[in-house]
């Protein structure tokens, strides 16, 4: 991705909002980004719609003007967003675009993640019996490996209660209370060794973004923030993955693994040179193992480093800074434009009160999905 | 219980021997020899065989809320509604396999303790026209044998 520039993020709020639709989200998070960019709609040359719930999210163009343009609705379970902004930047790379836009919008019920096992080609039996359950996922990868690396549940408590707090500077968040380590630890499980608190929900919400050709960028914007890379890789034999009624024993790195190392690749920086990351965070586990999985910690630093306030909006690698998935809910086809909107304001420097520290230049986003994807986005000014 | 009919979750699964000794059907692929459960008859080049009734415990984790139904068909009353855990179990046959576990208190589950295969009732469904209720069983790891309290998972995995 040495072609592609963001010359413009936009962002509906997470959280409930009743009686309001998803796709009516989805093309207020449109007019923001394309607001931000300073172009119009009919400027647009196509566009890449993602959602869970929104069978056609492609007929958002219908709140915006039937200029007649491609549009494409894409859906990869979590890593949905990802595949908006991939194609909308492969299809400017390409030459068939000079303005493409990428918008995701979701609106899920209460409670966790469910469905038909039928949907991922799983058997009955194992809906019926209980395992068809995401979280069990999150659960089972967290409780080896603290096992195995030496994690403590009050360093779980110590990354849930810094995305709250994260997400209480966050006037776009969902959950904007802050909340101490002891009431996260103390608050009951989900699933053993998570609590209630230690886990992002389903909500609602919608973020889009604007791209652009690079060498056109300036004329658009002032502070275009380049797409140094985007990389998506799915699981490989081996891979301990969600929703999995059997698994080689021979194990092999989680796809999160490969997709960085191939974001780095192409983007020609190194972990040590990233200065804010979003890191998917479905469960306080989850960003703790992550952190290594893209390079930033050896398995086991964690512990410290999270200690230390390495993760903290003031520290040497902020995570999260505008609360993750844990602050902000999870709709699905916006989960990852919302990471990118965040990176995007860090970079420009206008994040507010939670603007890091420091330099800020190197950005880096990630998603893990079902049913075994990483996606990776490295940004730089 | 005389006029309870026992009814395996699902066909195909395991088997079930009037000795209690009980085993998953597995597929070994001819080529790669990899193993895959449940068994996918479908395939061609594949062998059913057995697994292991025993193996270790690769790491477990809890549900302690009610899972939504549909799919779920056990118990979804939350006042009757019981913690369950599940976890997977590694076999000899480099394979990992993923079922519900017979104790759910995690100060009795420890990553690497030995395990093995059991049926377990699952639901109990009434009867059509007045015939016998069924019981529906369905798999399960127990441990094999009680392990000590412990305090914190050790790194001995």
């Amino acid at each position: 991705m040495s072609g592609v520039s963001i010359i413009g993020v936009g962002m509906h709020p997470f959280g409930r909002f009743p009686g309001k639709q998803a796709m009516d989200m989805g093309a207020e998070a449109i007019r923001l980004a394309l607001k931000d960019a300073g172009v119009g709609w009919e400027q647009v040359q196509r566009a890449y719609a993602g959602s869970l719930v929104v069978s056609n999210p492609d007929a958002v163009v219908g709140k915006l003007g039937l200029t007649g343009i491609p549009v494409f609705g894409v859906f990869n379970g979590c890593a949905t967003a990802h595949i908006a902004v991939s194609l909308a930047a492969e299809a400017i790379e390409h030459g068939k675009a000079d303005i493409a836009l990428a918008v995701g919008f979701d609106k899920h019920p209460r409670g966790a993640f469910s469905g038909e096992p039928a949907v991922l080609g799983l058997p009955e039996w194992y809906g019926e019996t209980g395992m068809f359950l995401t979280t069990h996922f999150f659960g089972m990868k967290i409780n080896r490996y603290m096992a195995m690396h030496g994690i403590t549940p009050g360093t779980l408590a110590k990354v849930a209660a810094k995305n709250f707090r994260n997400g209480a500077l966050n006037e776009l968040a969902w959950r904007r209370e802050p909340m101490s380590e002891e009431a996260i630890l103390a608050a009951p499980y989900l699933n053993y060794p998570l609590t209630k608190f230690m886990y992002c929900a389903p909500d609602e919400g919608a973020a889009a973004v604007v791209l652009c050709r690079r060498d056109l960028a300036s004329r658009y914007s002032d502070s275009p923030v380049h797409l140094a890379a985007a990389e998506l890789r799915t699981r490989r034999s081996g891979a301990f993955e969600v929703s999995s009624p059997s698994l080689p024993a021979a194990s092999v790195p989680s796809p999160t693994v490969y997709a960085s190392a191939a974001a780095y690749e192409k983007a020609g920086i190194g972990p040590e040179d990233v200065h804010v990351a979003q890191l998917q965070d479905t469960d306080a586990g989850s960003e703790v193992i992550h952190l290594a999985e893209n390079g930033f910690c050896a398995d086991g630093d964690q512990e410290k480093l999270i200690a230390d306030g390495h993760t903290e909006i003031g520290g040497r690698l902020p995570v999260n800074t505008d609360g993750g998935l844990m602050a902000n809910g999870e709709p699905i086809g916006a989960s990852g434009l919302r990471q990118i909107h965040e990176i995007v304001l860090q970079l420009r420097g206008r994040a507010g009160a939670r603007q890091v520290p420091g330099p800020h230049s190197v950005g880096y986003t990630h998603l893990y999905g079902s049913p075994g994807t990483g996606a990776v986005t490295i940004l730089t000014t | 219980m005389s006029d309870l009919m026992k009814l395996p979750v699902a066909e195909g699964l395991f088997t079930w021997p009037p000795d209690g000794r009980p085993q998953l059907i597995a597929s070994r692929h001819r080529g790669t020899g990899a193993v895959t459960f449940p068994a996918d008859p479908a395939q061609d080049d594949v062998d059913e065989i057995l697994l292991s009734r025993t193996g270790t415990l690769f790491t477990w984790t809890t549900q302690q809320f009610v899972p939504p139904s549909p799919p779920y068909t056990g118990e979804t009353d939350p006042a009757s509604f019981e913690a369950y855990a599940v976890g997977y179990v590694e076999l000899p046959e480099g394979i990992l396999v993923e079922g519900r576990l017979t104790e759910s208190d995690p100060e009795l589950l420890t990553i690497g303790q030995q395990m093995e295969l059991v049926l377990v009732p699952f639901v109990e469904r009434p009867g059509a026209d007045g015939g016998p209720s069924r019981e529906i069983l369905t798999f399960a790891f127990a441990p094999v044998a009680p392990v000590a309290p412990v305090a914190s998972q050790g790194v001995e995995a």
